[in-house]
């Protein structure tokens, strides 16, 4: 029975890293109604770049993220400066082309500076014991971090102007502009703060497991399976979406297979889409246009 | 492919030398290396005319039709297994639209599930459906004997004669594909697709059954998929769940699209001719530096060319003809641009 209770600690151990990965991933979508197929090819990059601070500098893996975070920032604001504002027709399909070429070119990169093999941060190799198992104190660590990164960004959405211009643009873009609000600097910020958030996310993910370039296709897949369960643009979808599909997955792996978890995971969202095609906390399609 | 005034015999003459073009490409370049690339061409001429026969006629981003290409490819290896079927030959080729059928039988429920859901979600849906049935591949050891894969029958040509048979049998996929393309193009049917892209509200307003179009396209699109999936396992000769259910297939399909222009008959002949042999070219040397070029040459494209090569040239063209003769209609760029690309941005 202790088994069981484990894979479900472990599930929302891992389901907190997955949630601050995909609520870069929804609240890009809510404002700009871009879905960015390059976050996980962000997190990834995150990862490496705590990799070389780690590994080059020494640094502090959580000092390291006062380097990497305003980097990726700082790439955000590129990003969407020069590709997505520019795009005017077909925004859904072109930005998910657009975001893939950000994405290809990002795993490429990486991939010719790092080569196709595994690496894992250097992390600390205390255990501490759940359920009777002894658990890697990094999986704990990383969690608590990435609680206080998901704390930290309902402060800045619920308890500030920016914030509130912010949720204002997710719920209507028009009439945000028409009250005054720079819907395009918005949206600059939002990518950048995605891409940022993506950065903590691929430190908390690369101290728990190790990766390589490729590793951004899996994730990229989990990241819209979880936001889509949750529902496009909403930021408590992707916490229970995130949890919800970790939980389940460590389970069906515990009780059944590993090789099923992933399977029962895909085979849910399509049954729950067939009875919510919004997902479960999203607003109908329609009532958008 | 000048799209201008009224070309339409120059059309013509000029898809009949394309084609006697085609035909004689094997009896002039003999060379192996030379005639897998333009196989694998066709082939994605042919994955990326199907694919926009759903995506960009109806504004359905499918990013899950590689499924179906895997389903195509597995079908095919399933039959020859289950026939006996080791050594293959001419008469394995015409096993190959039963696969294409079995493509599109799985289609049915697939897209009845994801056609549920509107634009975004749908995008989602679709690649769900593709690591869904990746993962099936690996799992369900009995009967795709998972990550070994499953043969396909041996294929009996040898040396440069081998790509011959492959080569005439992958144009004739890409002819029909293109074929069907332009016929849905002209049809009702299509005309319909254009509508529900546009407006599908609108366009369900006006009596057009906005429901079965779409699952029509889908599993059009599929049928011509699981073709060029079986095509390409039997050219291989085996198959496995991480290149039959690729993710990057999806994402290739749909670049060659927009990149040649997504809508248009021609706009997915010209993405594939340009950037599949390019890919090709590549990926066999430097793969990474391939995902970074592929990457760049994308985003360039949509930058620069947002309504992608074939109509932004035939809108240059027609300025061109308009300039020279000033009573024709101007502001041409506009104009050939709305109707090809979705209005209903605006909203």
């Amino acid at each position: 029975m202790s088994f069981i209770l484990y894979a479900i600690m472990i599930g929302i151990l891992d389901g907190g890293i997955y949630a601050l990965m995909a609520c870069g991933l929804t609240l890009v979508f809510g404002v700009m109604e871009v879905i960015n197929v390059a976050q996980g090819s962000l997190v990834i990059l995150g990862a490496y770049m705590s990799y070389v601070l780690a590994s080059t500098l020494h640094l502090n893996l959580y000092l390291g993220l006062l380097i990497t975070m305003p980097a990726t920032f700082l790439l955000g604001m590129a990003i969407e400066w020069a590709f997505l504002r520019r795009l005017r027709v077909d925004r859904i399909a072109l930005s998910i082309l657009v975001t893939y070429g950000v994405s290809l070119a990002i795993e490429g990169g990486l991939g010719m500076i790092f080569g196709d093999t595994y690496v894992a941060l250097p992390a600390p190799s205390g255990t501490f014991t759940l359920f009777g198992y002894a658990t890697p104190d990094i999986k704990l660590y990383v969690f608590l971090m990435a609680c206080a990164f998901l704390a930290g960004l309902y402060v800045l959405l619920y308890r500030t102007t920016f914030g509130a211009a912010l949720r204002a643009t997710v719920q209507n873009r028009t009439a945000a502009q028409l009250i005054g609000i720079n819907v395009e600097r918005i949206s600059t910020l939002t990518f950048a703060l995605g891409a940022a958030l993506a950065a903590a996310g691929g430190m908390a993910f690369g101290a728990t497991r190790s990766f390589h370039p490729g590793s951004a296709e899996d994730l990229i897949s989990r990241l819209l399976v979880i936001i889509v369960l949750g529902g496009f643009g909403s930021l408590g979808g992707a916490l229970v979406g995130a949890l919800l599909f970790l939980v389940v997955e460590d389970m069906v792996s515990v009780l059944i297979s590993p090789i099923w978890g992933p399977v029962v995971f895909f085979a849910g969202l399509i049954l729950i889409l067939l009875v919510r095609p919004q997902g479960l906390f999203g607003q109908l399609e329609a009532r958008r246009q | 492919m000048t799209d201008g005034a009224g070309a339409r015999r120059w059309d013509r003459a000029g898809i009949g030398l394309l084609l006697l073009a085609a035909l004689a490409f094997p009896l002039v370049f003999t060379n192996a290396a030379i005639t897998t690339y333009a196989i694998f061409t066709l082939m994605w001429v042919a994955i990326a005319s199907a694919w926009n026969i759903l995506s960009g006629f109806s504004g359905y981003v499918s990013l899950g039709h590689a499924a179906f290409y895997g389903i195509g490819g597995y079908a095919l290896a399933l039959m020859a297994e289950s026939w006996h079927l080791t050594t293959g030959g001419y008469a394995t080729f015409a096993y190959i639209p039963l696969a294409g059928f079995i493509a599109a039988v799985f289609a049915l429920p697939i897209g009845w599930i994801a056609l549920r859901t509107r634009k975004h979600s749908f995008v989602v849906i679709t690649i769900a459906f593709i690591f869904l049935l990746q993962l099936l591949a690996f799992n369900l050891q009995g009967i795709t004997a998972g990550s070994t894969g499953l043969p396909l029958p041996t294929p009996p040509w040898t040396g440069a004669f081998f790509n011959v048979p492959f080569y005439y049998a992958t144009l004739v996929l890409a002819v029909a594909a293109v074929g069907v393309a332009a016929w849905v193009r002209r049809s009702k049917f299509g005309l319909g697709l254009l509508a529900i892209r546009d407006d599908e509200d609108r366009a369900l307003g006006f009596g057009v059954p906005t429901g079965v179009y779409k699952l029509a396209a889908f599993v059009l699109s599929a049928f011509f998929i699981g073709m060029a999936g079986a095509l390409d396992g039997y050219f291989s000769s085996y198959v496995y769940p991480q290149f039959a259910f690729n993710p990057q297939t999806d994402i290739t399909m749909a670049a060659m699209s927009f990149f040649g222009g997504l809508g248009s008959v021609a706009g997915p002949i010209v993405g594939a001719v340009v950037l599949e042999p390019v890919q090709q070219l590549l990926s066999v040397n430097y793969a990474d530096l391939a995902l970074v070029v592929f990457g760049l040459v994308l985003l360039a494209v949509i930058v620069f060319l947002p309504a992608g090569v074939v109509p932004t040239l035939s809108a240059w063209a027609r300025q061109r003809a308009a300039r020279s003769a000033p009573t024709g209609e101007t502001g041409a760029p506009a104009e050939a641009l709305a109707p090809i690309r979705g209005v209903g941005e605006s909203s």
